[in-house]
């Protein structure tokens, strides 16, 4: 029988059925400071150890200082995150866990990590306690995120109890206008379907679109599989998948890469391949996007104008526009490309890679931020994306336009770290999540592109290239 | 784990949809090493008038008056009412430790997001999903409720509702068995599979 690319990950690693659930065999854990440490502490309380050592690598990321680090760990100024750090550097010596620590280079977030390092390979099961963990199906892996009791459970049996998801197939086809990215693809598809669209489902993202895009780009797409409501969302691998993870520091060489190659290979729908559900998307529709609202769902195109609650004959809805309007401070129908910003954001899990930071120094060349802005941020994914921008000149592209370069860590994409906004400020963020308070108390996140950030920076409100 | 058998309290009624787990327990809070401690900050912003932070003495901070779960009727209340997709947002599990902590037992509401769901089971705790005319009941109704797992029903003074688990999972919650322990009954079937598994995937 033909099957989907999510059917054949999963039944490669199924070590047990029962009725409604199976034991899934776990080929990579990735850890980080902040969904661990209750299961380190489980499992010294059990007395347990962990199955397989060198299924694990961890990295700090969510609680790192963006700014000076000369003084190592011991010089991080919140208390809170220092414990939460030393306690990941405490619990990977006493267990024996891989760690790449705070000032390697190495370091960034888990997420850009992991592919980066060939921890990520296509074809393997891999899970974080994190739910974007989902970004790295984009290169044909089974990836989700799992809470910490289940962080515990992998590190103990080396396995997760999982039950099968049904298929949604994502498809676009077309050639993206000019200056739309991947992050605008996966906006335009959250407002689609909805944040509650891809529940149940494990997506896989088709078409020609997709398949024009960078690995990177398809990093960002899976990256917000969560964000559409789904655990996991994948492309299937072809060239590019096999380029991207040549080479790599943890990918195989020599016999064993041919071998993994053939494997690989395989790694894609059948023809005739049963989905629950299809959805089929034109690319030439997509626009720039911006989100005006508290959820993913609420966003309009660039040149689009915020909704009104009164236009909206679904009352559930409409009342959950009031409510998004009323906390973010803005009007139903005005322009999104007039509301004024206080702050940008360039970075996260889902737009802190090589290829985002290019695109928006390309933007900012020879440009100055507006003087209306107060703060704007550019934070590259890891140590080693950091290097290549700096290698190519593009820190200083930043900085000569009046933004801040920093060292790698998750940021302002969440108000956890000393990178945050202050109450009643607008952040034009390429970040996933503009849940209210998500980059600080009382503050506003509005979800953009890359290029999108940057342009907005130097026009000092919401604005399309120019 | 504790033992999920039959519950019977009044329900505290959260009319939203949509309630992210940044809202259940907001991220300031996360930074914990700990899985405990977290009930008196569950719902914080819209609990307390104040900036909440970690440390604080909850109990003098001031209360939002109309927010449900300050309201006199409703407290001791281990049974939350919501609407669709709650608990979406994060994988964290801080959000049903929050709840656990706070003393709530079950959830009913039309849908749940997926992780936030499993993360229910694993920690005691039980979703339960009804339909939008039933949550509109539930939401009216304002008595007691009995919840019995074994029976899989919720009850009112007038109405029986059935309701939906997995059973393996209610299998577990009824004996208070802990996931671990389970899972490493199999130890030597993971074992085997390991062998074959590498062999086929070497490069693993
Ligand atoms: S960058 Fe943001 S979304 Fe990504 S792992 Fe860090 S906190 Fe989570």
């Amino acid at each position: 029988m033909p099957q989907t690319l999510y059917d054949k990950l999963m039944s490669a690693h199924i070590v047990r059925e029962e009725a409604t659930t199976s034991l899934i065999y776990i080929d990579r854990q990735l850890i980080h400071e902040v969904t661990s440490p209750q299961a380190f502490e489980g499992l010294e309380l059990a007395g347990r150890t962990p199955w397989r050592l060198d299924a694990s690598i961890a990295v700090p990321d969510h609680n790192v200082p963006t700014t000076d680090r000369s003084s190592g760990v011991s010089g991080i100024e919140d208390p809170i995150s220092k414990l939460q750090i030393e306690t990941l550097d405490k619990n990977c010596k006493a267990f024996g866990i891989n760690e790449i620590q705070m000032n390697d280079i190495r370091q960034g977030i888990v997420h850009v990590v992991g592919p980066e390092q060939g921890a990520t390979l296509p074809g393997m099961s891999i899970v974080c306690g994190d739910s974007h963990t989902s970004t790295h199906g984009a290169l044909g892996a089974l990836a989700f995120g799992i809470g910490t009791s289940e962080v515990e459970h992998v590190l103990a049996t080396g396995c997760l109890w999982q039950s099968k998801s049904k298929n949604l197939k994502i498809e676009v086809n077309g050639k993206l206008n000019e200056l739309v990215s991947a992050k605008d693809v996966a906006l335009y598809i959250i407002g689609q379907i909805g944040t509650a669209g891809g529940t149940g489902f494990a997506i896989e993202f088709t078409g020609t679109t997709i398949q024009d895009l960078s690995i990177e780009g398809r990093m960002t797409l899976c990256n917000m599989s969560i964000e559409a409501g789904a655990r996991v969302g994948m492309v299937a691998v072809d060239d590019k998948t096999i380029e991207y993870v040549k080479g790599r520091p943890m990918a195989p060489t020599g016999e064993q890469w041919d071998k993994a190659v053939t494997y690989w290979e395989t790694l894609h729908s059948d023809e005739g391949a049963h989905f629950d559900q299809t959805i089929s998307l034109d690319a030439k529709n997509i626009k720039p996007q911006v989100t005006w609202g508290t959820s993913p769902e609420m966003v309009v195109a660039i040149d689009g104008v915020i909704p009104d609650p009164d236009k909206e004959s679904d009352p559930v809805k409409a009342e959950s526009i009031k409510n998004a309007l009323n906390y973010i401070h803005l009007k139903a129908n005005t322009p999104i490309n007039t509301v004024v910003i206080d702050k940008v954001f360039i970075g996260s899990c889902t737009n802190s890679r090589i290829e985002d930071l290019r695109i928006a120094a390309s933007v900012v060349k020879g440009k100055r931020v507006a003087n209306n802005i107060k703060l704007a941020l550019v934070v590259p994914g890891s140590g080693l994306i950091k290097q290549q921008a700096e290698a190519e000149g593009l820190d200083k592209i930043f900085t000569d336009a009046g933004f801040e370069w920093r060292q790698p860590g998750c940021s302002m994409c969440l108000a956890m770290n000393a990178d945050k906004l202050e109450p009643g400020e607008r952040c034009a963020s390429t970040s996933n999540r503009n849940f209210e308070g998500r980059q600080g108390q009382g503050s506003f996140t509005h979800l953009v592109s890359p290029a999108i950030a940057a342009s907005s920076a130097i026009a000092g409100h919401f604005s399309e290239v120019k | 784990m504790e033992k999920f058998t039959k519950i019977s309290s009044i329900a505290a009624p959260l009319d939203r949809a949509n309630i992210d787990t940044d809202a259940i327990i907001p991220k300031q809070f996360l930074k914990s090493i700990k899985r405990s401690g977290f009930g008196p900050n569950l719902f914080d912003e819209w609990r307390y008038e104040d900036h909440g932070e970690v440390g604080m003495d909850n109990s003098k901070r001031p209360l939002k008056k109309d927010f449900v779960l300050n309201q006199e009727q409703y407290q001791g209340a281990q049974i939350l009412l919501a609407r669709e997709n709650f608990g979406c947002g994060s994988s964290r599990e801080h959000a049903p430790w929050a709840l656990e902590d706070y003393g709530f037992k079950a959830i009913i509401a039309p849908s749940f997001a997926d992780i936030f769901y499993n993360n229910c089971f694993k920690n005691g705790l039980l979703p339960i999903v009804q339909s939008n005319e039933v949550m509109d009941e539930l939401f009216a109704f304002k008595g007691e409720i009995t919840i019995d797992l074994a029976t899989q029903t919720i009850r009112t003074d007038s109405q029986t509702y059935d309701f939906e688990v997995d059973q393996e999972r209610k299998r577990r919650l009824i004996n208070g068995l802990d996931d671990i322990g389970l899972t490493l009954q199999y130890a030597d079937e993971i074992k085997a599979f390991e062998v074959q598994y590498f062999k086929t995937y070497s490069w693993i």
